[in-house]
């Protein structure tokens, strides 16, 4: 890169975000990263947000500090997110609620707020995160589901409202990758999912990276409103 | 409090930021009567769009307050506080004394 670009990425913690915020800050990017914990971890070229993605004061305040110290951000990865398995019949309000918060709000209020900051260089790169359960129409995983169906969505008609202001936005959809999120699924369920896909194999942290690579580089100007679906399915 | 001659200020600050992006046709006058919004405005939707996003920058650099300005009761007021530099500010000065009594 000419020069430093400036990514935040979403839910580092752990998993999929930290690896994600390790391969950046390795690249050269200059990477912020957030999460409702603390990071264990230290990396040169990272800086660390404690934060619920869905709280609009806190991220407006991230935000305000990375146009005050950096002036630019060029790179957002909508990477939060939360699962529930369950079936419908007995999935509590409270969990609705949780998974809408963290994975539609949250990524709404990432993408408007970065937006503002990317429309003044003219440039921005957005990332958001659905899943292959979506095409699936996967059972017991309804509101997971539909939360990132509106993922697809969302990115869709951003695409088009940003595109004037050379933002692009784009989705991945991963496989099953062997994360905390797909913890308490039963092995039966994951090998069916996985028997589902045109590959079947678990997805690799290498995977999601490889399809994000892609999204960010400065000659996808002209790939907005787009889903990769990981795996083979579509 | 904030007085209403400062918040305009702040908004004139953000709409001489905008006028250098756009054509000279489309720049906008700093005055109080200046329309912002509505059939005789000159201000495109996109150019209409970052300027709000810049008044909102402002507020928060030289005033030191956060606003959202495109909420939901600016969207439904039957007249809206975009019409003019005057009716932003007014709508603006009454979040911010929102605000300060939250």
């Amino acid at each position: 890169m000419s020069k430093q670009h400036v990514m935040l990425i979403t839910g580092t913690g752990k998993g999929i975000g930290k690896y994600l915020a390790e391969h950046y800050a390795g690249k050269g990017f200059k990477v912020i990263g957030c999460d409702i914990k603390p990071a264990d971890y230290t990396l040169e070229n990272y800086h660390h947000f404690c934060l619920d993605v869905s709280d609009e004061t806190k991220v407006k305040e991230m935000l305000a500090t990375i146009r005050k110290t950096h002036g630019q951000l060029d790179v957002l990865i909508n990477n939060a997110g939360i699962a529930s398995m369950n079936h419908f019949l007995l999935t509590p309000l409270r969990t609705v609620r949780d998974v809408l918060n963290t994975n539609v709000v949250g990524t709404f209020l990432l993408c408007r707020e970065a937006s503002k900051l990317m429309q003044k260089n003219h440039y921005g790169r957005i990332v958001n995160f659905s899943t292959i359960a979506v095409p699936l129409k996967l059972e017991g995983e309804a509101v997971y589901v539909a939360s990132k169906a509106a993922i697809v969505y969302l990115t869709q008609v951003l695409a088009k409202e940003l595109g004037e202001f050379g933002i692009t936005v784009n989705t991945i959809g991963p496989a099953p990758v062997k994360t905390d999120l797909i913890r308490s699924v039963p092995q039966e369920k994951i090998d069916n999912l996985i028997r589902r896909q045109a590959i079947h194999r678990f997805g690799e942290f290498r995977d999601v990276s490889n399809v994000i690579d892609f999204f960010i580089r400065p000659e996808s100007d002209f790939v907005t409103g787009q889903v990769i679906y990981l795996g083979g399915l579509s | 409090m904030i007085e209403k001659e400062r918040i305009m200020q702040v908004i004139f600050g953000a709409m001489e930021d905008v006028n250098s992006q756009l054509p000279p046709e489309q720049q906008l006058e700093t005055s109080k009567d200046t329309i912002l919004f509505g059939k005789s405005g000159k201000l495109d939707s996109l150019a209409l769009v970052t300027l709000i996003v810049a008044i909102e920058e402002k507020i928060e650099e030289e005033l030191e307050a956060r606003v959202t300005l495109a909420d939901e009761r600016a969207v439904s007021q039957r007249k809206s506080p975009f019409k003019t530099v005057e009716t932003l500010t007014d709508y603006i000065t009454s979040l911010l004394k929102e605000e300060s009594n939250v």
